[in-house]
């Protein structure tokens, strides 16, 4: 049994240890879930994925908390004042992890990799004139305009630097070294024993000393909620990642002796949740309908009761934790005779309004409830309908709904995850990670563009105030909640969360107490 | 043997019923909405059009719809169940991964359910009204009733987290690198949970199909005959009774044989057993085609092949059938 063996652990670990120094050795189990469809970063970016090939793979660059660029694969860089050229220094005597050293020219291969494949990276780097590798530690990155967000786009998920010597040349999808990823992370992968776990091992030739502290790490493959709380609950997972459990479980769970939890880690994601209103047609291409459906809904009761608390009102698209957030905006408060006036100026003759809520739980399923109960108080008809995640795909993406829930990471910046979904030149069919609403505003447009490539913060800034006042007024969606999803763990294990994308990186520094 | 000749037939009609299969399965799955371009690209959270086009091409699914399914029938004929262009790894591969964690849970609880199903039925059949018969029929009643989802994870919360007997869930302690008689012990202890869900409904099945067929044959003269005779009660219900009334027993346990590939998704999920129904249920999720087509293939030809042995059976218990099949 597990538990007897982390005893035994400790017991040896007690010993060996000095009191104030970090403990190196140790196995850490980590909830994956789902589990991933593959570990190769640079083909695959879905979630898991990310989690667990954070800890194979490394960008350029790391970001703290407050989304400040900290090195990584480049031990430091440089921005030309106008904002034209980028230069990274590599460190030096890194290594892939079978054996081969790491360099520049893995770099530039890297850019030619992920234009096939990373559509976030695609659109980062479409901003790109040239790339130059002088030597073998230093990497220069010549723009064709000043894009403000681009020293955001160097994370480990954003641009996994991929090995050359393994994929030049071949067909990168279906190279059988995808199945073995090989990368210059902190830990290594030793096996994968699908629908069981994912073992990754520590990696000693990683070239910070010292790092990384554990031995070991296991993904454990839990397809059950319910069953992932008694993991935790049973001592056979010491981690339980943001959204492992439902919520309910969670005040349960952080309550247990020497349990901690956080909501770190989520900084550079700032997930954030809104109801789709198609502007299209139906009652729902009001504007006032739409601020009806801002005033009807009770946001900060979901936030206490579904979400037990977790999570911050916004006030608009960007996220408090996205840089240029701004709260000089129309506020939207509960306010059902506000939204019933509101209903009435315009009309409303009671046409239902179909409601799609996202499949990921139960959770999702009593906010589309307590959404129908809101917005029925004020006399809207409200229809659930429901879908699993494909089809819910296909309705968003074909523009086949009135209101739908979803949310976006916003990756730090306007410019990466949020204009993206207001935008003319985002009205596309067939992606839901668009302008799927269909909002249409030519002038604030101008405005997107001219931010994401203004050299001057102050005016960036600027640009994003005018921005957020603007479109809040016109309500292109119903901005629900900024999620919070808390990491679960044993006090223990210290140094878990270090960086804005938490436990996508975070095993590096991590270590177990005593 | 006289049942070699149908059972030829059968089998030329089990593929050809197989490819039909085959092709309705490979309609209803592309009737679903979503494809598994779609929900990959979704995953990662943003995705451009080059992408979704990109993949879609890479899964051949740009091709027209009728090339799509003669590439499958082709694939079927040849006995090839296609790759995974999801998970990077051959169909076959994958089923094969998950096919024995799948066959230890199913026949496990298969066994159980049968054999104690069979013996409770009888035991409560020849104490009809009794206590006994209440007390045993009271209990298949809440084994029958109970919905699987929950009974599992009561089992949990007792087993596992109150009383810390078994692990919870899981097929063997990761990383122990347990060899040998250990290695068998330690899967034992995580099979026991899982195996009793999924088998004490089919128990009570079992054991109330039994009771209620021991107890109809009982009635016939045949029995009254035997009895007449001067034959024991105990042989009379197991030589006359029994074997007269397993024939609806070995129906059922046709009809659960037929499922021991994909019929545990529930008590596989609860209990993260990594078998094969979580794959297919997952894979559906991914709209992951050549997976859900190569599990749903394998799981239609158990049905088919079960049907046949259920048939075999018939005739080994009553010669009758065995004439006029």
């Amino acid at each position: 049994m597990k538990y007897f063996k982390l005893t035994t652990f400790l017991v040896a670990a007690a010993f060996a240890q000095s009191v104030s120094a970090q403990t190196d050795g140790g196995r850490l189990d980590v909830v994956i879930q789902p589990e991933p469809p593959g570990l190769m970063l640079g083909l695959v970016q879905n979630g898991p994925t990310q989690m667990v090939a954070g800890q194979l793979y490394e960008g350029l660059l790391r970001y703290n908390s407050d989304l400040e660029p900290q090195p990584s694969l480049a031990k430091s860089w440089e921005i030309a004042e106008d904002g034209m050229t980028y230069t990274f220094h590599l460190n030096e005597g890194v290594t892939w992890h079978d054996g081969e050293p790491f360099t520049s020219a893995d770099v530039l291969f890297t850019t030619e990799f992920l234009k096939d494949s990373h559509a976030r990276f695609r659109a980062s780097f479409s901003h790109v004139e040239s790339i130059e590798t002088p030597d073998d530690l230093t990497v220069v990155i010549h723009m064709k305009e000043p894009y403000g967000p681009f020293i955001n786009a160097f994370e480990t998920g954003s641009m996994p630097i991929v090995p050359k010597h393994i994929y030049e040349g071949t067909d990168y999808a279906t190279n059988p070294m995808n199945a073995t990823p090989i990368g210059t992370g902190p830990f290594k992968f030793k096996e994968w024993v699908k629908g069981s776990y994912i073992h990754l091992v520590k990696n000693d030739d990683y070239y910070l000393d010292g790092l990384p502290h554990l031995d070991e790490v296991y993904y454990r493959v839990v397809p059950d909620a319910a069953a992932r709380a008694v993991a935790f609950e049973t001592g056979e997972v010491d981690v339980l990642p943001g959204g492992a459990v439902e919520n309910w479980d969670v005040k349960r769970l952080t309550e247990m002796e020497d349990v901690c939890s956080t909501s770190a880690g989520w900084e550079f994601f700032a997930p954030h949740a809104w109801m789709w209103l198609n502007n299209r047609e139906g009652p729902t291409a009001d504007k006032r309908f739409r601020q009806a459906v801002m005033f009807g809904l009770d946001r900060e009761f979901v936030k206490d009761v579904v979400w037990n608390g977790f999570g911050t009102v916004p006030t608009g698209p960007v996220s408090t934790k996205t840089n240029f957030y701004s709260d000089d905006v129309p506020m939207y408060p509960h306010d059902p005779e506000k939204a019933k006036a509101l209903l009435a100026d315009m009309g409303y003759d009671g046409t239902p309004v179909r409601l799609l809520p996202l499949p990921y739980g139960e959770t999702w399923q009593r906010w589309a409830e307590a959404v129908k109960q809101n917005l029925g108080e004020v006399g809207i008809v409200v229809e659930i309908e429901s879908a699993d995640v494909a089809g819910w795909n296909e309705k968003t993406a074909n523009w086949d709904y009135d209101m739908a829930f979803t949310y976006l990471y916003q990756y730090g910046d306007p410019a990466l995850g949020v204009s993206r979904n207001y935008t003319m030149s985002q009205i596309k069919k067939g992606s839901p990670w668009n302008n799927v609403e269909g909002y249409e505003n030519p002038e604030l447009d101008k405005k997107w563009d001219a931010a994401a490539v203004e050299p001057d913060l102050a005016k960036r800034a600027a640009l994003y105030n005018e921005i957020q006042k603007e479109i809040v007024e016109d309500v292109p969606v119903a901005w629900l909640l900024e999620i919070e999803f808390p990491t679960i763990y044993r006090c223990n294990v210290k140094n878990l969360i270090t960086t804005g994308v938490g436990l996508n990186n975070g095993l590096r520094d991590a270590w177990i107490e005593e | 043997m006289t049942i070699v000749g149908p059972v030829l037939g059968r089998l030329f009609k089990a593929v050809l019923t197989l490819l039909a299969i085959a092709i309705l399965n490979f309609f209803l799955i592309h009737a679903a909405p979503g494809d598994p371009a779609a929900v990959l690209a979704g995953e990662a959270g943003a995705a451009d059009e080059q992408m979704i086009a990109d993949l879609r091409a890479q899964f051949g699914l740009d091709q027209p719809f009728y090339i799509q399914l003669g590439t499958y029938v082709g694939n079927v004929l040849t006995l090839d169940l296609g790759y995974s262009f999801r998970q990077g790894a051959p169909v076959l591969d994958l089923i094969l991964d998950r096919l024995p964690a799948t066959l230890i849970l199913t026949l496990t609880a298969f066994g159980i359910s049968l054999t104690l199903g069979i013996m409770l039925g009888v035991a409560a059949s020849a104490r009809v009204g009794k206590p006994a018969d209440s007390l045993l029929t009271g209990f298949a009643l809440i084994f029958y009733a109970t919905p699987l989802y929950w009974a599992a994870l009561m089992a949990v919360l007792v087993f596992s987290v109150q009383l810390g007997w078994l692990p919870g869930f899981g097929y063997e302690t990761v990383g122990a690198d347990y060899t040998g008689l250990q290695r068998v012990g330690d899967i034992l202890s995580h099979l026991v949970l899982p195996a009793l869900t999924l088998g004490l409904f089919f128990m009570a099945v079992y054991m109330r199909m039994t009771r209620a067929s021991m107890l109809e044959v009982a009635q016939q003269d045949f029995v009254k005959t035997a009895r007449a005779k001067g034959l024991s009660p105990s042989v009379i219900r197991r030589r006359h009774i029994l074997r007269n009334a397993l024939l609806p027993v070995v129906t059922l346990a046709g009809l659960q044989a037929g499922q021991l590939i994909g019929g545990a998704v529930l008590t596989e999920t609860v209990f993260a057993w990594p078998g094969i129904g979580r794959l297919m249920f997952e894979s559906l999720a991914a709209r992951d085609y050549n997976t859900i087509l190569g599990v749903f293939l394998v799981s239609a030809a158990m049905v088919i092949l079960f049907n046949i042995v259920t048939d075999i059976v018939y005739g080994l218990i009553d010669p009758r059938i065995r004439h006029t099949a």
